[in-house]
Protein backbone atom coordinates (compact mmCIF):
# COMPACT_ATOMS: atom_id res chain seq x y z
CA UNK A 1 0.00 0.00 0.00
CA UNK A 2 0.85 3.80 -0.49
CA UNK A 3 1.04 5.92 2.16
CA UNK A 4 1.49 9.58 2.73
CA UNK A 5 2.78 11.07 5.95
CA UNK A 6 2.77 14.97 7.37
CA UNK A 7 5.54 14.59 9.90
CA UNK A 8 6.52 17.14 12.07
CA UNK A 9 9.96 18.27 11.42
CA UNK A 10 12.04 20.34 14.45
CA UNK A 11 15.60 20.49 14.31
CA UNK A 12 15.90 21.28 17.76
CA UNK A 13 13.68 22.37 21.58
CA UNK A 14 14.67 26.08 20.35
CA UNK A 15 13.80 25.64 16.52
CA UNK A 16 10.52 26.41 14.42
CA UNK A 17 9.44 23.28 13.24
CA UNK A 18 7.19 22.36 10.69
CA UNK A 19 5.04 19.90 8.72
CA UNK A 20 6.96 17.85 5.67
CA UNK A 21 5.40 15.36 3.32
CA UNK A 22 6.80 12.16 2.62
CA UNK A 23 5.41 9.06 0.43
CA UNK A 24 6.03 5.89 1.84
CA UNK A 25 5.48 3.95 -1.57
CA UNK A 26 6.07 0.57 -0.52
CA UNK A 27 4.06 0.12 3.30
CA UNK A 28 2.45 -3.30 4.17
CA UNK A 29 -0.87 -3.77 5.95
CA UNK A 30 0.81 -5.90 8.51
CA UNK A 31 3.34 -3.18 9.46
CA UNK A 32 2.87 -1.25 12.56
CA UNK A 33 3.15 2.00 12.68
CA UNK A 34 6.47 2.42 13.91
CA UNK A 35 7.58 0.43 11.72
CA UNK A 36 6.38 2.46 8.99
CA UNK A 37 8.53 5.26 10.07
CA UNK A 38 11.22 2.71 10.26
CA UNK A 39 11.09 2.22 6.56
CA UNK A 40 10.29 6.31 5.73
CA UNK A 41 13.99 6.58 7.64
CA UNK A 42 15.25 3.58 5.59
CA UNK A 43 14.14 6.13 2.72
CA UNK A 44 15.49 8.96 3.88
CA UNK A 45 18.60 7.88 5.00
CA UNK A 46 18.93 6.26 1.29
CA UNK A 47 18.90 9.65 0.13
CA UNK A 48 21.17 11.22 2.63
CA UNK A 49 18.42 13.21 4.59
CA UNK A 50 18.35 13.37 8.61
CA UNK A 51 15.88 10.71 9.85
CA UNK A 52 12.41 11.38 11.62
CA UNK A 53 13.28 11.03 15.25
CA UNK A 54 10.62 9.28 17.44
CA UNK A 55 10.68 7.52 20.65
CA UNK A 56 10.07 3.81 20.85
CA UNK A 57 11.15 0.73 23.01
CA UNK A 58 9.49 -2.40 23.69
CA UNK A 59 7.27 -1.98 20.88
CA UNK A 60 4.55 -4.35 21.97
CA UNK A 61 2.65 -1.78 24.67
CA UNK A 62 4.33 -2.01 27.25
CA UNK A 63 6.46 0.35 28.21
CA UNK A 64 4.96 3.48 27.43
CA UNK A 65 8.16 4.63 25.69
CA UNK A 66 5.80 5.32 22.00
CA UNK A 67 3.49 8.14 21.92
CA UNK A 68 2.68 10.54 18.29
CA UNK A 69 -0.39 11.83 17.78
CA UNK A 70 -1.19 9.97 14.48
CA UNK A 71 -4.45 11.46 12.23
CA UNK A 72 -5.38 14.16 15.44
CA UNK A 73 -5.68 10.89 18.00
CA UNK A 74 -3.33 10.45 20.63
CA UNK A 75 -1.80 6.91 19.41
CA UNK A 76 -3.89 6.58 16.10
CA UNK A 77 -7.55 5.62 15.60
CA UNK A 78 -7.57 2.09 17.31
CA UNK A 79 -8.65 2.39 20.93
CA UNK A 80 -7.03 0.89 23.62
CA UNK A 81 -3.50 0.68 21.65
CA UNK A 82 -0.26 2.40 21.55
CA UNK A 83 0.72 3.56 18.44
CA UNK A 84 3.74 0.71 18.60
CA UNK A 85 0.88 -1.99 18.77
CA UNK A 86 -1.24 0.10 15.66
CA UNK A 87 -1.15 -1.51 12.57
CA UNK A 88 -1.33 -0.16 8.85
CA UNK A 89 -4.69 -2.27 8.27
CA UNK A 90 -5.95 0.40 10.23
CA UNK A 91 -5.24 2.82 7.11
CA UNK A 92 -6.40 2.78 3.64
CA UNK A 93 -4.25 2.77 0.57
CA UNK A 94 -3.25 6.38 -0.28
CA UNK A 95 -4.44 7.84 3.07
CA UNK A 96 -2.77 10.38 4.27
CA UNK A 97 -1.60 10.52 7.70
CA UNK A 98 -0.57 13.62 9.90
CA UNK A 99 2.21 12.64 12.51
CA UNK A 100 3.13 15.01 15.46
CA UNK A 101 4.47 15.01 19.11
CA UNK A 102 2.26 14.91 21.93
CA UNK A 103 2.16 18.80 22.60
CA UNK A 104 1.93 20.79 25.77
CA UNK A 105 3.91 22.80 27.64
CA UNK A 106 5.13 20.23 30.35
CA UNK A 107 6.44 18.24 27.67
CA UNK A 108 7.99 20.46 25.41
CA UNK A 109 9.47 18.78 22.03
CA UNK A 110 13.09 18.01 21.89
CA UNK A 111 13.59 17.17 17.74
CA UNK A 112 10.64 15.73 15.66
CA UNK A 113 8.30 13.75 17.34
CA UNK A 114 10.78 13.34 20.59
CA UNK A 115 9.33 15.22 23.69
CA UNK A 116 10.53 15.41 26.88
CA UNK A 117 8.31 13.16 29.41
CA UNK A 118 10.30 13.76 32.52
CA UNK A 119 7.34 15.92 34.48
CA UNK A 120 5.91 12.56 34.60
CA UNK A 121 9.16 11.10 36.43
CA UNK A 122 8.96 13.96 38.80
CA UNK A 123 5.41 13.76 39.64
CA UNK A 124 6.43 9.66 40.78
CA UNK A 125 9.53 10.96 42.43
CA UNK A 126 7.16 13.17 44.24
CA UNK A 127 5.16 10.39 46.35
CA UNK A 128 4.49 7.58 43.38
CA UNK A 129 5.60 4.88 45.89
CA UNK A 130 4.93 2.61 48.72
CA UNK A 131 7.49 3.40 51.52
CA UNK A 132 8.72 0.35 52.46
CA UNK A 133 11.62 -1.21 54.73
CA UNK A 134 13.06 -3.62 53.12
CA UNK A 135 13.82 -7.40 54.36
CA UNK A 136 13.07 -10.75 53.22
CA UNK A 137 10.05 -10.60 50.96
CA UNK A 138 6.96 -10.92 53.01
CA UNK A 139 4.67 -14.36 52.53
CA UNK A 140 2.16 -13.88 49.67
CA UNK A 141 -1.22 -13.04 50.85
CA UNK A 142 0.23 -12.56 54.25
CA UNK A 143 -2.65 -9.50 54.03
CA UNK A 144 -5.92 -10.71 52.61
CA UNK A 145 -6.88 -8.27 49.95
CA UNK A 146 -10.37 -8.99 48.88
CA UNK A 147 -9.84 -9.54 44.84
CA UNK A 148 -12.69 -6.89 43.29
CA UNK A 149 -10.20 -4.65 45.09
CA UNK A 150 -7.24 -6.50 43.28
CA UNK A 151 -7.87 -6.19 40.36
CA UNK A 152 -9.40 -2.53 40.22
CA UNK A 153 -5.70 -1.94 42.15
CA UNK A 154 -4.04 -3.82 38.84
CA UNK A 155 -6.25 -2.14 36.35
CA UNK A 156 -5.02 1.39 37.49
CA UNK A 157 -1.31 -0.37 37.65
CA UNK A 158 -1.76 -0.74 33.73
CA UNK A 159 -0.75 2.83 33.15
CA UNK A 160 2.55 2.44 31.71
CA UNK A 161 3.18 6.50 31.54
CA UNK A 162 2.77 7.16 28.07
CA UNK A 163 1.13 10.38 28.14
CA UNK A 164 -1.59 9.71 25.71
CA UNK A 165 -4.06 11.32 28.26
CA UNK A 166 -2.39 14.76 28.66
CA UNK A 167 -1.55 14.82 24.42
CA UNK A 168 -5.31 14.26 24.21
CA UNK A 169 -6.70 16.61 26.74
CA UNK A 170 -7.93 19.96 25.34
CA UNK A 171 -6.34 21.34 28.84
CA UNK A 172 -3.54 19.68 28.53
CA UNK A 173 -4.18 18.32 31.97
CA UNK A 174 -2.30 15.26 33.59
CA UNK A 175 -5.57 14.03 35.69
CA UNK A 176 -5.35 10.34 34.77
CA UNK A 177 -1.60 9.44 34.65
CA UNK A 178 -1.40 11.06 38.23
CA UNK A 179 -4.36 9.35 39.33
CA UNK A 180 -3.96 5.95 37.84
CA UNK A 181 -0.74 5.84 40.11
CA UNK A 182 -2.34 7.29 43.44
CA UNK A 183 -5.12 4.80 43.00
CA UNK A 184 -2.96 1.69 41.99
CA UNK A 185 -0.89 2.28 44.84
CA UNK A 186 -4.10 3.90 47.71
CA UNK A 187 -5.81 0.71 47.24
CA UNK A 188 -4.16 -1.41 48.22
CA UNK A 189 -3.84 -1.79 52.41
CA UNK A 190 0.42 -1.28 51.85
CA UNK A 191 -0.25 2.00 50.27
CA UNK A 192 -3.16 2.85 51.61
CA UNK A 193 -1.16 4.29 55.16
CA UNK A 194 0.52 7.18 53.02
CA UNK A 195 -2.23 7.48 50.96
CA UNK A 196 -3.32 11.78 52.18
CA UNK A 197 0.61 12.77 51.97
CA UNK A 198 0.92 10.76 48.45
CA UNK A 199 -2.20 12.18 47.26
CA UNK A 200 -0.82 16.23 48.12
CA UNK A 201 2.78 15.71 47.16
CA UNK A 202 1.67 14.09 43.51
CA UNK A 203 -0.91 16.80 43.12
CA UNK A 204 1.34 19.83 43.75
CA UNK A 205 3.88 18.39 41.67
CA UNK A 206 1.68 17.88 38.95
CA UNK A 207 0.48 22.11 39.19
CA UNK A 208 4.21 22.91 39.38
CA UNK A 209 4.92 21.26 36.01
CA UNK A 210 2.33 23.52 34.47
CA UNK A 211 -0.11 20.82 33.11
CA UNK A 212 -3.79 22.19 32.65
CA UNK A 213 -6.51 21.65 34.90
CA UNK A 214 -9.25 18.56 34.78
CA UNK A 215 -12.73 19.71 32.82
CA UNK A 216 -13.93 16.22 32.74
CA UNK A 217 -13.50 15.86 29.17
CA UNK A 218 -12.85 11.95 29.89
CA UNK A 219 -10.83 12.64 26.36
CA UNK A 220 -7.88 11.12 28.01
CA UNK A 221 -10.21 7.67 28.92
CA UNK A 222 -10.67 7.62 24.91
CA UNK A 223 -7.26 7.59 23.98
CA UNK A 224 -5.63 5.17 26.70
CA UNK A 225 -3.56 2.29 25.38
CA UNK A 226 -5.14 0.37 28.07
CA UNK A 227 -8.25 1.94 28.72
CA UNK A 228 -7.54 3.79 32.35
CA UNK A 229 -10.92 4.70 33.90
CA UNK A 230 -11.61 8.71 34.42
CA UNK A 231 -12.87 7.08 37.90
CA UNK A 232 -9.88 7.33 39.55
CA UNK A 233 -9.42 11.19 38.89
CA UNK A 234 -12.82 10.93 41.02
CA UNK A 235 -11.21 8.69 43.59
CA UNK A 236 -8.25 11.12 43.27
CA UNK A 237 -10.26 13.94 44.51
CA UNK A 238 -11.88 11.93 46.99
CA UNK A 239 -8.50 11.00 48.80
CA UNK A 240 -7.59 14.74 48.39
CA UNK A 241 -10.76 16.21 50.33
CA UNK A 242 -9.86 13.34 52.91
CA UNK A 243 -6.54 14.56 53.26
CA UNK A 244 -7.70 17.73 53.69
CA UNK A 245 -10.09 17.29 55.90
CA UNK A 246 -7.76 15.16 58.35
CA UNK A 247 -5.30 17.57 58.05
CA UNK B 1 -2.12 21.37 54.24
CA UNK B 2 -2.78 24.70 53.84
CA UNK B 3 -6.49 25.26 53.40
CA UNK B 4 -6.13 28.17 50.61
CA UNK B 5 -2.96 26.09 48.81
CA UNK B 6 -5.48 23.43 48.88
CA UNK B 7 -7.96 25.18 47.57
CA UNK B 8 -6.00 27.00 45.04
CA UNK B 9 -4.70 23.26 43.93
CA UNK B 10 -5.83 21.59 40.91
CA UNK B 11 -8.35 19.67 42.82
CA UNK B 12 -9.46 21.93 44.85
CA UNK B 13 -10.15 24.45 42.00
CA UNK B 14 -12.79 21.37 40.17
CA UNK B 15 -14.09 20.66 43.49
CA UNK B 16 -15.12 24.22 43.90
CA UNK B 17 -16.21 24.65 40.53
CA UNK B 18 -18.35 21.53 41.12
CA UNK B 19 -19.69 22.65 44.29
CA UNK B 20 -20.59 26.40 43.42
CA UNK B 21 -21.99 24.77 40.13
CA UNK B 22 -24.40 22.10 42.05
CA UNK B 23 -25.38 25.24 44.19
CA UNK B 24 -26.27 27.27 40.89
CA UNK B 25 -27.87 23.94 39.45
CA UNK B 26 -30.32 24.08 42.51
CA UNK B 27 -31.01 27.52 42.06
CA UNK B 28 -31.70 27.09 38.84
CA UNK B 29 -34.50 24.11 39.31
CA UNK B 30 -36.07 25.95 42.04
CA UNK B 31 -36.69 28.79 39.96
CA UNK B 32 -37.55 27.25 37.21
CA UNK B 33 -40.36 25.68 39.53
CA UNK B 34 -40.60 28.81 40.82
CA UNK B 35 -41.20 30.52 37.61
CA UNK B 36 -44.07 27.97 36.59
CA UNK B 37 -46.51 29.56 39.36
CA UNK B 38 -46.89 32.20 36.71
CA UNK B 39 -49.18 29.85 34.67
CA UNK B 40 -52.18 29.71 37.40
CA UNK B 41 -52.32 33.62 37.11
CA UNK B 42 -51.27 36.87 38.95
CA UNK B 43 -52.68 35.52 42.52
CA UNK B 44 -50.54 32.77 42.87
CA UNK B 45 -47.09 34.42 41.28
CA UNK B 46 -47.12 37.21 43.04
CA UNK B 47 -47.97 35.65 46.39
CA UNK B 48 -45.29 33.06 45.77
CA UNK B 49 -42.71 36.49 45.25
CA UNK B 50 -44.02 37.84 48.09
CA UNK B 51 -43.64 34.77 50.46
CA UNK B 52 -39.86 34.56 49.42
CA UNK B 53 -39.47 38.04 49.84
CA UNK B 54 -40.80 37.54 53.64
CA UNK B 55 -38.79 35.07 54.10
CA UNK B 56 -36.69 37.79 55.85
CA UNK B 57 -32.86 36.93 56.88
CA UNK B 58 -33.05 33.59 54.82
CA UNK B 59 -33.80 35.01 51.79
CA UNK B 60 -30.90 37.30 52.10
CA UNK B 61 -28.78 34.82 53.33
CA UNK B 62 -29.35 32.79 50.49
CA UNK B 63 -29.31 35.48 47.93
CA UNK B 64 -25.76 36.47 49.78
CA UNK B 65 -24.57 33.28 49.33
CA UNK B 66 -25.67 32.44 45.40
CA UNK B 67 -23.97 35.76 44.40
CA UNK B 68 -20.68 34.28 46.18
CA UNK B 69 -21.65 31.12 43.96
CA UNK B 70 -21.61 32.65 40.86
CA UNK B 71 -18.87 34.80 41.42
CA UNK B 72 -16.68 32.22 42.87
CA UNK B 73 -17.45 29.71 40.14
CA UNK B 74 -17.55 32.69 37.51
CA UNK B 75 -13.71 33.72 38.03
CA UNK B 76 -12.61 29.72 38.66
CA UNK B 77 -14.26 28.91 35.43
CA UNK B 78 -12.45 31.49 33.60
CA UNK B 79 -9.29 30.37 35.18
CA UNK B 80 -9.34 27.04 34.46
CA UNK B 81 -9.82 28.42 30.46
CA UNK B 82 -6.81 30.54 31.20
CA UNK B 83 -4.65 27.67 32.44
CA UNK B 84 -5.87 25.30 29.83
CA UNK B 85 -4.02 27.99 27.09
CA UNK B 86 -1.12 28.03 28.97
CA UNK B 87 -0.72 24.63 29.35
CA UNK B 88 -0.18 24.20 25.38
CA UNK B 89 1.74 27.27 23.87
CA UNK B 90 1.69 25.15 20.58
CA UNK B 91 -1.53 23.44 19.25
CA UNK B 92 -1.65 20.55 17.39
CA UNK B 93 -2.58 21.37 13.31
CA UNK B 94 -4.66 18.27 13.42
CA UNK B 95 -7.04 17.02 16.49
CA UNK B 96 -9.63 14.60 16.74
CA UNK B 97 -11.84 13.39 19.39
CA UNK B 98 -11.24 9.85 19.98
CA UNK B 99 -15.00 9.34 20.46
CA UNK B 100 -16.79 7.16 23.32
CA UNK B 101 -15.98 7.10 26.06
CA UNK B 102 -14.92 10.90 25.72
CA UNK B 103 -17.73 13.39 27.26
CA UNK B 104 -16.19 16.16 25.24
CA UNK B 105 -19.21 16.91 22.68
CA UNK B 106 -20.75 20.27 22.06
CA UNK B 107 -21.73 21.11 25.77
CA UNK B 108 -18.66 20.10 27.50
CA UNK B 109 -16.63 21.91 24.38
CA UNK B 110 -18.47 25.01 24.87
CA UNK B 111 -18.80 25.68 29.24
CA UNK B 112 -16.61 29.00 28.90
CA UNK B 113 -18.72 29.90 25.87
CA UNK B 114 -21.82 29.26 27.59
CA UNK B 115 -21.03 30.16 30.76
CA UNK B 116 -19.82 33.52 29.70
CA UNK B 117 -23.09 34.21 27.92
CA UNK B 118 -24.69 33.66 31.43
CA UNK B 119 -23.08 35.71 33.12
CA UNK B 120 -23.93 38.76 30.49
CA UNK B 121 -27.28 37.26 30.72
CA UNK B 122 -27.05 37.37 34.05
CA UNK B 123 -26.76 40.91 34.60
CA UNK B 124 -29.48 42.25 32.33
CA UNK B 125 -31.36 39.82 33.94
CA UNK B 126 -31.37 41.22 37.24
CA UNK B 127 -31.60 44.75 35.66
CA UNK B 128 -35.24 43.83 34.05
CA UNK B 129 -36.51 42.07 36.29
CA UNK B 130 -35.11 41.88 40.17
CA UNK B 131 -34.11 46.27 39.74
CA UNK B 132 -36.79 46.67 37.07
CA UNK B 133 -40.03 48.81 37.98
CA UNK B 134 -41.90 47.66 41.33
CA UNK B 135 -44.27 49.34 43.79
CA UNK B 136 -42.72 52.88 43.06
CA UNK B 137 -43.17 52.98 39.16
CA UNK B 138 -46.82 51.43 39.89
CA UNK B 139 -46.29 48.29 39.63
CA UNK B 140 -48.82 47.05 42.66
CA UNK B 141 -50.91 44.21 42.79
CA UNK B 142 -53.52 43.64 45.47
CA UNK B 143 -53.47 39.60 47.10
CA UNK B 144 -56.59 37.77 47.79
CA UNK B 145 -55.75 38.50 51.52
CA UNK B 146 -55.36 42.21 50.98
CA UNK B 147 -51.79 42.93 51.22
CA UNK B 148 -50.51 45.08 48.45
CA UNK B 149 -47.45 44.21 46.70
CA UNK B 150 -44.90 44.08 44.05
CA UNK B 151 -46.84 43.60 40.43
CA UNK B 152 -44.26 40.72 38.91
CA UNK B 153 -46.72 38.93 36.87
CA UNK B 154 -47.35 42.30 34.93
CA UNK B 155 -43.70 43.09 34.36
CA UNK B 156 -43.36 39.43 33.36
CA UNK B 157 -46.06 39.70 30.77
CA UNK B 158 -44.81 43.08 29.05
CA UNK B 159 -41.57 41.86 29.00
CA UNK B 160 -42.09 38.40 27.39
CA UNK B 161 -44.71 40.50 25.09
CA UNK B 162 -41.30 42.46 23.54
CA UNK B 163 -39.85 39.83 20.92
CA UNK B 164 -36.66 40.13 21.77
CA UNK B 165 -37.20 38.66 25.40
CA UNK B 166 -39.53 36.42 23.90
CA UNK B 167 -37.47 34.82 21.81
CA UNK B 168 -34.00 35.63 23.53
CA UNK B 169 -34.65 33.84 26.50
CA UNK B 170 -35.45 30.99 25.34
CA UNK B 171 -32.09 30.54 23.35
CA UNK B 172 -29.82 31.44 26.41
CA UNK B 173 -32.17 28.58 28.61
CA UNK B 174 -30.83 25.99 25.25
CA UNK B 175 -27.31 27.31 26.33
CA UNK B 176 -27.74 27.19 30.35
CA UNK B 177 -29.54 23.33 29.24
CA UNK B 178 -26.19 22.49 27.35
CA UNK B 179 -24.31 24.17 30.21
CA UNK B 180 -26.03 21.71 32.63
CA UNK B 181 -25.51 18.81 30.26
CA UNK B 182 -21.80 18.43 30.44
CA UNK B 183 -21.89 20.49 34.12
CA UNK B 184 -24.10 18.42 35.85
CA UNK B 185 -21.92 15.08 35.23
CA UNK B 186 -18.76 17.01 35.62
CA UNK B 187 -19.59 18.77 39.69
CA UNK B 188 -20.40 15.10 40.68
CA UNK B 189 -16.96 13.53 38.64
CA UNK B 190 -15.01 16.87 40.41
CA UNK B 191 -16.86 15.78 43.61
CA UNK B 192 -15.37 12.71 43.34
CA UNK B 193 -19.31 11.15 43.28
CA UNK B 194 -18.56 8.55 40.72
CA UNK B 195 -17.37 5.30 40.14
CA UNK B 196 -17.26 3.66 36.97
CA UNK B 197 -20.76 1.29 37.25
CA UNK B 198 -22.28 4.91 38.26
CA UNK B 199 -20.74 7.14 35.36
CA UNK B 200 -23.07 5.95 32.87
CA UNK B 201 -26.24 7.08 34.78
CA UNK B 202 -24.99 10.13 35.96
CA UNK B 203 -24.49 11.00 32.67
CA UNK B 204 -27.63 10.25 31.51
CA UNK B 205 -29.00 12.62 34.62
CA UNK B 206 -27.21 15.29 33.68
CA UNK B 207 -28.78 15.16 30.29
CA UNK B 208 -32.45 14.86 31.48
CA UNK B 209 -31.51 18.08 33.74
CA UNK B 210 -30.24 19.84 31.51
CA UNK B 211 -33.92 19.02 29.23
CA UNK B 212 -35.90 19.48 31.98
CA UNK B 213 -34.59 22.53 33.46
CA UNK B 214 -33.86 24.43 29.51
CA UNK B 215 -37.86 23.01 29.01
CA UNK B 216 -38.91 24.51 31.90
CA UNK B 217 -37.77 27.86 31.76
CA UNK B 218 -38.29 28.52 27.83
CA UNK B 219 -41.73 27.82 28.12
CA UNK B 220 -42.65 30.39 30.27
CA UNK B 221 -41.51 32.98 27.73
CA UNK B 222 -42.93 31.32 24.74
CA UNK B 223 -46.77 30.99 26.41
CA UNK B 224 -46.55 34.66 27.53
CA UNK B 225 -45.99 35.32 23.76
CA UNK B 226 -47.85 33.62 21.77
CA UNK B 227 -50.93 32.48 24.28
CA UNK B 228 -51.47 35.25 26.84
C1 LIG C 1 -22.03 33.04 35.96
C2 LIG C 1 -21.84 32.55 34.78
C3 LIG C 1 -21.15 31.24 34.59
C4 LIG C 1 -19.88 31.05 34.14
C5 LIG C 1 -18.89 32.11 33.70
C6 LIG C 1 -19.64 29.62 34.15
C7 LIG C 1 -18.50 29.03 33.71
C8 LIG C 1 -18.24 27.70 33.81
C9 LIG C 1 -17.10 27.04 33.27
C10 LIG C 1 -16.02 27.69 32.44
C11 LIG C 1 -17.18 25.74 33.63
C12 LIG C 1 -16.20 24.67 33.26
C13 LIG C 1 -15.20 24.47 34.31
C14 LIG C 1 -14.17 23.53 33.82
O1 LIG C 1 -13.78 23.62 32.64
O2 LIG C 1 -13.74 22.69 34.57
C15 LIG C 1 -18.36 25.58 34.40
C16 LIG C 1 -18.75 24.40 34.97
C17 LIG C 1 -19.98 24.23 35.56
N1 LIG C 1 -21.01 25.14 35.61
FE1 LIG C 1 -20.89 27.05 35.11
N2 LIG C 1 -20.75 28.99 34.62
C18 LIG C 1 -21.70 29.94 34.89
C19 LIG C 1 -22.98 29.73 35.33
C20 LIG C 1 -23.48 28.52 35.69
C21 LIG C 1 -24.84 28.29 36.09
C22 LIG C 1 -25.96 29.31 36.11
C23 LIG C 1 -24.91 26.99 36.44
C24 LIG C 1 -26.11 26.27 36.94
C25 LIG C 1 -26.92 25.68 36.16
C26 LIG C 1 -23.62 26.40 36.25
C27 LIG C 1 -23.30 25.10 36.50
C28 LIG C 1 -22.07 24.55 36.26
C29 LIG C 1 -21.70 23.22 36.65
C30 LIG C 1 -22.56 22.23 37.42
C31 LIG C 1 -20.37 23.03 36.22
C32 LIG C 1 -19.51 21.82 36.39
C33 LIG C 1 -18.53 22.03 37.48
C34 LIG C 1 -17.34 21.14 37.37
O3 LIG C 1 -16.83 20.91 36.28
O4 LIG C 1 -16.86 20.68 38.40
N3 LIG C 1 -22.76 27.36 35.78
N4 LIG C 1 -19.00 26.78 34.49
S1 LIG D 1 -3.22 6.96 32.03
FE1 LIG D 1 -3.22 5.89 30.04
S2 LIG D 1 -2.76 7.52 28.57
FE2 LIG D 1 -2.19 8.33 30.56
S3 LIG D 1 -0.01 7.84 30.82
FE3 LIG D 1 -1.16 6.12 31.73
S4 LIG D 1 -1.37 4.64 30.07
FE4 LIG D 1 -0.78 6.57 29.07
S1 LIG E 1 7.18 1.15 22.41
FE1 LIG E 1 6.72 0.37 24.40
S2 LIG E 1 4.63 0.86 24.57
FE2 LIG E 1 5.03 1.42 22.52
Amino acid sequence: MIINLRVWRQEGPESPGKLVDYTVPEASEHMSFLELLDVLNEQLLADGEEPVEFDSDCREGICGSCGLMVAGIAHGPQKRTAVCQLHMRSFKDGDTITVEPFRARAFPVIRDLVVDRSAFDRIITAHGYVSVTTGSAPDANAIPIPKDTADEAMDYATCIGCGACVAACPNGSASLFTAAKIAHLGLLPQGEVESPQRVTAMVNQMDAEGFGDCSNYAECEAVCPKGISVAGIASMRRAYMKGLLSG
Amino acid sequence: MNLITALTSPVGRKVLTGATGIGLVAFVIAHMIGNLSYLPGPEAYNGYAHKLLSLGWIFYTIEILLALCFLLHAIIGISIQIRRWQARPVGYKMYKSAGKPSRSGYSARSMIFTGIILLGFLILHLISFKYGPGVAEGYTATLDNGESVRDLHRLMTEKFKEPLYAFGYPIIMILLGMHMRHGVWSALQSLGMMSRRLSPYLYALAAILGVFVAVGFLFVPLYIYFLV
